[in-house]
């Protein structure tokens, strides 16, 4: 039994948005993963809740006319990644919501909830911050669209206003089309982690495969919310591939990021994860584009994608053809 | 608490229709546990880490625990006690975790038994590495997970029809002196 003060069921975002008006200081639980932990630990204790988990219209994913990728604010971890619109266009978003918790964790954890939270570690936000992902928040006056960077305020804090719920994620066309990524999640145990840093790397190259077009680097744990590294980005852009260019991101991310020293991971660990990460992300993100870094050996390059493994719709065999 | 909230929930609880009325504060496991004396739904950690709860919704596995009682409204529930034939004797599952001896002090088993039959029921076969992320939202303090893995193994190929094949031995990683600088 939970210690609940009062719980409001609503079933429409309407519905959901009436009731934030009228207990503007009840708890939205969407999944719970999070806010029913928080409950049972005491933290939020007697507490007022809006369980919005019942709206089924904010569950799946769809594409809109322009490109546009929309998830639904509910969509669980592990239905985005069973998706076959994400798995053709956000292959990243797939893998790194696939390493989430454990796989009940991912059946309820909500992509909404992830971001909603405000929590640095979250494994959806540094991908979703690398592609530019767009918040939509439905409120008594209807819709608001802001950056996912914009919607972070804090740690532990979002920008979602009075009678405001958040409703849907959205990945526009020009951020996913040409791009390849990676993402590398660094914990103590390969399942139920929370990252020690989390990093996301996508990339565009030019036509020879030579050369970067477009550089993205984001970041779990690198700060008191997920991040972006803006002044690398700026500086490699459209960089040569190369060995030293790698290098040298590795290097520069460091003017980015500014984490810290917590019973987790000291800062000194994160420094160097961050750097070892953005390094081997883009080398992935690059060999995924089909691109090769000149000069680099081929041993340096992973014959394969680390130790990942991803429960795509595709993933197992079929049993014919393991009879065969 | 002084105005107690109740909701009716009508769910199917392993094919059968049942309806409750449930206090809006109690979690899937409490409402399987109190009020259908579904006994094989275990309480562990009661925050979603150990799996000892898990429950299949919809065909999906969650953790009960972490589920309000009120979610599971018009749901389809499994639990171990719907695995069992009607005649009381065990599945091919169950069989296989005695079989394996995949079960010592029996509580993290429930929990295992539902998932694997969840990985099972997508009806693909899985390398080893596969299962165990599969596996991986379920603790348990006595097996060491080896007896555990080689019986969902076994039963997914049977019930495909296929032979079992030899068990692929992880290699365990040697790290040489010249391997470090």
């Amino acid at each position: 039994m939970y210690d609940i003060e009062h719980l409001y069921e609503a079933k429409t975002v309407e519905e959901a948005v009436s009731l934030r008006l009228a207990y503007p200081d009840a708890v939205i639980l969407a999944g719970g993963s999070d806010v029913l932990i928080k409950i049972r630990s005491g933290k939020l204790a007697g507490c007022d809740v809006i369980s919005i988990y019942g709206i089924d219209a904010l569950r799946g994913i769809h594409m809109e006319e322009d490109g546009t990728i929309v998830i639904g604010s509910l969509t669980s971890f592990s239905h985005i990644t069973q998706d076959p619109i994400i798995e053709k266009n956000l292959r990243v978003l797939g893998e790194a919501v696939d390493k989430v918790g454990g796989p009940q964790i991912r059946a309820i954890g909500t992509i909404g909830g992830n971001t909603c939270n405000g929590v640095t570690s979250a494994d959806s936000a540094s991908t979703l911050l690398s592609y530019d992902a767009v918040v939509e928040l439905t409120g008594p006056e209807g819709k608001r669209l802001l950056p996912l960077a914009d919607f972070y305020l804090g740690p532990g804090k979002t920008d979602v206003r009075e009678g405001e719920i958040q409703t849907s994620l959205r990945i526009p066309k020009e951020s996913y089309e040409g791009h390849e990524g990676y993402y590398i999640k660094f914990g103590m145990r390969s399942a139920m982690e929370i990252a020690t840093i989390g990093c996301s790397v996508n990339v565009a190259l030019n036509d020879e495969k030579t050369a970067l077009t477009d550089l993205r680097i984001a970041y779990g744990v690198a700060g008191p919310v997920p991040m972006r590294a803006k002044k690398t980005e700026e500086a490699f852009r459209t960089a040569e591939l190369t060995c030293d260019t790698v290098k040298a991101i590795g290097e520069s991310v460091l003017s980015d990021v500014h984490p810290r020293d917590s019973w987790r991971a000291p800062k000194n660990l994160r420094e160097h994860l961050c750097r070892q990460m953005a390094e081997d992300a883009l080398v992935m993100a690059v060999k995924r584009s089909g691109g090769v870094i000149s000069g680099m050996p081929e041993s340096d390059v992973p014959a394969k994608d680390f130790l990942d493994i991803t429960m795509f719709p595709e993933a197992g065999l079929d049993p014919k053809e393991v009879a065969r | 608490m002084s105005d107690r909230q109740y909701r009716l929930v009508t769910c199917t609880i392993n094919g059968r229709e049942r309806t409750a009325m449930v206090d809006v504060r109690a979690s899937l496991a409490d409402m399987l546990r109190g009020e259908y004396s579904l006994t094989s739904v275990k309480i562990g950690c009661e925050v979603g880490e150990c799996g000892a709860c898990a429950v299949m919704i919809d065909g999906e596995c969650f953790n009960s625990c972490i589920y309000l009682a009120i979610w599971a409204d018009g749901k389809h529930i499994t639990t171990v006690e719907g695995l069992t034939k009607p005649d009381g004797s065990l599945s091919d599952l169950q069989q296989a975790f005695v079989d394996e001896t995949a079960i010592q002090c029996g509580f993290c088993t429930p929990g295992f038994l539902i998932e694997a039959e969840s990985i099972l029921e997508k009806g693909r076969i899985y390398t080893d590495q596969e299962l165990r992320k599969l596996l991986s939202g379920h603790l348990c303090r006595c097996t060491g997970y080896d007896n555990i893995l080689r019986a969902v193994r076994k039963v997914m190929y049977t019930r495909n029809g296929l032979p079992v094949p030899e068990e692929t031995k992880e290699q365990p990683v040697v790290i040489q002196p010249e391997d470090i600088q």
